[in-house]
């Protein structure tokens, strides 16, 4: 009799949910649909708008401009990931491990870049970077020699990977300290009766505690690297001969829809890499959970 | 014992310090190490790296542009021009850096707030109510927490512009108005911090699902709202990409795509280097963000740790 009838509950659970619905059905849901429709046409010289089938996606497979995107997405992922994620691992374990002084300032001050617009980020950056007045022309200047060259062809991942790095690693500092925080007490009493040391107590206890939020955390980074847009197309301006159009696939999508008005090849690419960045995002998941079963 | 031991993990060392004294002083352990200098300086490294390049802005909004560059960077010239570059910056091209902060208000207001609102109704519908359709809708919304912003910017701005929403504010409200990541975090935070039996006292009080909602567990929801909140408007605030390809006109810039314009400026053909501006204006516009966060600090990390609970 206190417990709400079943149909008035599925009425009212409805109406707090349903304003959510409605705009996600617009702003998430439409646009997948929309750019599935547009990868499955072309506008053809004669006869308009047609539809060609897999055409789009045939011809994408053989676009060396595409596959020089992705690989170099690939690339950056597989080296910057590991680096922010075990930076960021040992950040939050420090500062959880009580031995610090002011680990409070730390935890704050690590995580203040988070809150900086990519934008200002890469702006700030590319003027440390710069050789006119930067630090870097500073460190050279001081070791006589042109040692960095941050927008050279070698060095430009490193500068983006650099920039990446400092605006994500206390946001996840940040969630692998917050699980941390959850660990029961008395897990650390039952490890100290054992006579557990420091490092026992970290394998033990904390990287299990931690499982779950590594898997959420590598996800987050392999999505984001494979999306990388706003650090290397801002950067566009100070290295233009070594950033490229196609520098990554998010910029080959945006520059085939804004420069070339080839909406329907840009549809296409935003589908394969959501795709594939999906298949990723699953794999991590399924190995994250099949290790937790262990 | 316990109690000490969350103590020291959550407050500043003060405390625990203060309560283990010299006499009460005992060998290192796991639950009570002792605190170690080599390990804070170390700490220090990483801390130096997250604040340079700030204290690099801070430095070098105080300089005119021939200063920037015949200055060390990380120490002041002989100009100390900081007023002098804020009130440019205000003014320049009719003070058009007020107009991309009044439509960052905007956007941050209208799609933060109506993001949070979303969120916090259907987290929490999800959480308290049984109905049809319930799991499918969450794990869908979980779904779409793995889909970033920027692959569907693209898509967007293609339908958007069928519908004539392009070039005006509604192209960076309406997908501001989507945290999935928020209706998750509310909802795990709902799951515990509103008790089910309250709600049914309220019922057989006879007070509707929405007087309820709105009167009682929107405070009991209060640490995990303005978490969600705070992340939104962070999103809504940094937002580059979505406003960079749905506007044409400088006039409904954001803040971060009009900064951007300014500094492309200094290349190409009829180069005008704004340096100066262009640094002053980005200390201006973090300069809200992160003191927001440093205020709200209490808030959101008791908030987080709620959602991490259920990872």
């Amino acid at each position: 009799m206190t417990t709400l009838s079943r149909s008035r509950s599925e009425w009212k659970g409805l109406a707090f949910t349903a304003p959510f619905l409605i705009v996600f059905l617009l702003v998430f849901v439409a646009p997948v649909v929309y750019s599935v429709y547009l990868s499955l046409f072309r506008e053809q010289m004669v006869g308009g708008n047609a539809f060609v089938g897999l055409e789009n996606y045939a011809e994408l497979v053989v676009d060396a401009q595409f596959w020089e995107g992705f690989l170099r997405v690939l690339l950056f992922l597989v080296i910057q990931v590991p680096v922010m994620l075990v930076l960021a691992l040992v950040a939050a374990l420090a500062i959880d491990s009580a031995r610090l002084h002011a680990s409070g300032f730390f935890r704050i001050a690590i995580f203040l870049p988070y809150a900086v617009p990519a934008v200002v980020a890469v702006l700030m950056w590319g003027f440390i970077y710069g050789d006119q007045f930067g630090l870097v022309a500073n460190l050279n200047d001081w070791l006589g020699a042109s040692v960095f060259a941050p927008f050279s062809r070698d060095w430009i991942l490193v500068s983006i990977g650099n920039i990446v790095t400092w605006e994500f690693v206390g946001y996840n500092m940040l969630i692998f300290y917050s699980a941390l925080k959850v660990v029961p007490g008395d897990l650390y009493e039952a490890a100290e009766l054992d006579g557990a040391g420091a490092f026992r107590v970290i394998r033990a206890i904390k990287l299990q505690a931690l499982r779950g939020a590594i898997v959420i955390a590598t996800i987050f980074s392999i999505i984001g690297s494979f999306q990388l847009f706003n650090e290397p197309n801002i950067l566009r301006t100070l290295a233009p001969n070594i950033i490229t159009t196609f520098f990554t696939p998010n910029m080959y999508a945006y520059n085939l829809s804004f420069s070339g008005q080839q909406y329907n090849a840009s549809a296409t690419v935003a589908i394969v890499m959501g795709v594939i960045t999906a298949v990723i995002a699953y794999v991590v998941q399924l190995r994250g959970s099949r290790k937790e079963e262990r | 014992m316990t109690a000490t031991l969350t103590e020291a993990m959550t407050t500043t060392d003060a405390s625990s310090r203060g309560r283990g004294g010299p006499t009460r002083r005992r060998a290192a352990s796991v639950l009570r190490p002792r605190k170690s200098v080599a390990f804070t300086i170390l700490m220090a490294i990483f801390v130096v790296y997250a604040l340079v390049p700030l204290l690099w802005l801070v430095i070098n909004a105080t300089k005119t542009q021939a200063g920037l560059f015949s200055s060390f960077g990380l120490w002041f010239s002989d100009d100390f021009v900081i007023f002098q570059n804020i009130w440019e910056t205000l003014t320049y091209d009719d003070g058009i850096f007020l107009r991309w902060l009044g439509n960052t208000l905007l956007y941050v207001v209208v799609g933060a707030g109506g993001a949070t609102l979303l969120a916090t109704l259907a987290g929490y519908g999800l959480a308290k109510f049984r109905f049809a359709g319930r799991r499918a809708i969450f794990a869908v919304v979980l779904g779409a927490i793995a889909v970033p912003g920027t692959a569907l910017a693209v898509p967007t701005f293609l339908m958007f512009s069928q519908l004539g929403l392009t070039n005006t504010p509604w192209a960076i409200i309406i997908p501001s108005l989507i945290s999935p990541f928020g209706l998750y975090l509310i909802w795990v935070y709902a799951v515990d911090s509103v008790p089910t039996e309250l709600l049914e006292a309220a019922r057989m009080d006879g007070a509707g699902e929405f007087r309820t909602f709105f009167t009682i567990s929107i405070r009991l929801l209060a640490p995990g709202i303005v978490t969600v909140l705070l992340f939104t408007v962070v999103a809504t605030w940094n937002n580059y990409f979505l406003p960079l390809i749905m506007l044409s006109d400088p006039t409904w810039y954001p803040l971060t795509v009009g900064l951007n314009q300014w500094n492309a400026q200094a290349t190409g053909v009829s180069a005008q280097p704004i340096y100066n501006l262009v640094i002053t204006g980005s200390l201006l516009t973090i300069i809200p963000i992160v003191v927001a966060f440093l205020g709200l600090q209490r808030f959101w990390q008791s908030g987080l740790s709620a959602g991490s609970v259920k990872q």
